[in-house]
């Protein structure tokens, strides 16, 4: 594999890379905004019952609570 | 000196072109925002995570952490020349790894826990057995011209990098040497993430770019444009298909892979602070993100809407993480604490 050292690349180099990966992307299929919006919105509805983060956790499920504490009998 | 002006000219006129013709094409099939989606949505309320556990043992600011693959170790880098391995369910420390440089930027676990990586300013990506007596120096990763602002690896024998001088590299560990550079930045690469199914990755840079590239083809295959400064973290989305983004712009945005575009940006006029780094919840419906303020603002993802805050550190919020099981998130500050919340 060639090492591309990017110091080295000059301006006319560094237009050219452009040029190239901008033929690249033009190409590019796209899909509809409304359908990727409603398929992120679907994954996270389907899986956000069980997000700890969103849902919050009891005392004993806790593994990050904080241990120790004293019990007189 | 007529004749190279006239070829430059000819080269930004062909890209100006082809940028219109991409702009048009993503407008084209821009239909339908996130808002609009997400209008049904119930809101999450406001999210009041608690301090579980603050992790005291570093002496400097601490600039990078990352959750092993077990939910339960993780690996902080501190500018004192050392990376702790913590066991967060008791916070005790496990191991401790002393840096030939202390100047030190990003560190990651191996998904086998038997291996981490760290570099930075010194240019290297160096890797450790964790799992010797005492930590070892597997490999030094040592090519790239500029510092080591990200690292991840893929397995024992494979690692991502990304550097300062604007290329990404994936190394064979067994060999210690480079298998695919990946160039196309015009900026320091910042940030880096890994798809969930290993076969592509997007890296952040100071150019203000997003780029998805393809692992083994080496090959950029997206671009994504808008941010108007330095990307400082990035992140997948958890099933794949999209993006997100924080830079000192102060805004975090989502981007779609398949739509190729923005879908929705997380920005707030009483925040001026840049985004440091970020972490998504399980589901992906929370946004962690750390700023430069001393805070980690929470964002509904869907809904684009600030719900939560932890606040804590007395200093800059560095890094960012939530681990596999989406227990509970780490926030590591240049106060030289990593708080655990949930």
């Amino acid at each position: 594999m060639p090492v591309i050292n990017v110091e080295d690349l000059t301006d006319k180099d560094k237009a050219v890379m452009e040029v190239n990966q901008l033929k690249l992307e033009v190409k590019l299929e796209r899909w509809l905004t409304s359908k990727c919006c409603e398929e992120i919105k679907e994954y996270i509805q389907a899986l956000v019952e069980e997000d700890t983060l969103v849902k919050g956790i009891s005392e004993e499920k806790n593994p990050f609570k904080e241990k120790g504490g004293c019990v007189i009998c | 000196m007529a004749a190279e002006k006239a070829e430059m000219d000819a080269l930004k006129k062909e890209c100006d072109g082809l940028r219109a013709q991409i702009e048009a094409a993503r407008k084209a099939v821009n239909d339908g925002s996130m808002s609009a989606a997400s209008s049904g949505v119930a809101s999450v309320g406001r999210v009041q995570l608690k301090l579980r556990k603050t992790l005291k043992g570093h002496l400097a600011k601490i600039y990078a952490m990352h959750w092993s693959a077990d939910s339960r170790q993780m690996v902080s880098a501190s500018q004192d020349g050392k990376l702790l391995i913590w066991d967060c369910f008791t916070g005790n420390k496990l191991i401790a790894v002393p840096l030939k440089s202390a100047w030190v930027m990003s560190v990651a676990f191996a998904p086998s826990g038997n291996l981490v990586a760290s570099g930075g300013l010194d240019n290297i990506c160096t890797v450790y057995n964790i799992k010797a007596a005492s930590p070892k120096t597997l490999r030094e990763l040592d090519a790239h011209t500029g510092y080591l602002s990200c690292c991840r690896f893929l397995s024992d024998t494979e690692i991502l990098t990304a550097s300062g001088d604007t290329t990404c590299c994936l190394w064979d560990l067994e060999t210690g040497k480079q298998k695919v550079i990946f160039t196309n930045h015009i900026g320091d690469c910042m940030s880096l993430a890994l798809s969930p199914d290993t076969n592509t990755f997007i890296s952040g840079a100071c150019d203000s770019l997003a780029k998805l590239w393809d692992l083994r083809e080496g090959a950029c295959k997206q671009t994504f444009s808008g941010h108007t400064s330095d990307i400082n973290a990035i992140s997948f989305f958890p099933n794949g298909n999209a993006i997100i983004t924080g830079s000192d712009d102060c805004q975090c945005k989502m981007y779609d892979l398949r739509a190729d575009q923005e879908v929705i940006c997380y920005q707030d006029t009483s925040l001026n602070a840049g985004v440091t780094s970020l972490a998504l919840s399980s589901s992906g419906r929370l946004i962690f993100a750390g700023y430069d303020d001393f805070n980690c603002h929470i964002w509904d993802s869907l809904k684009g809407e600030k719900v939560g805050v932890l606040s804590g550190h007395d200093n800059r919020v560095s890094c960012t993480g939530v681990p596999a099981d989406g227990m509970g998130v780490c926030t590591g500050s240049w106060d030289s604490f990593l708080k655990l919340w949930n």
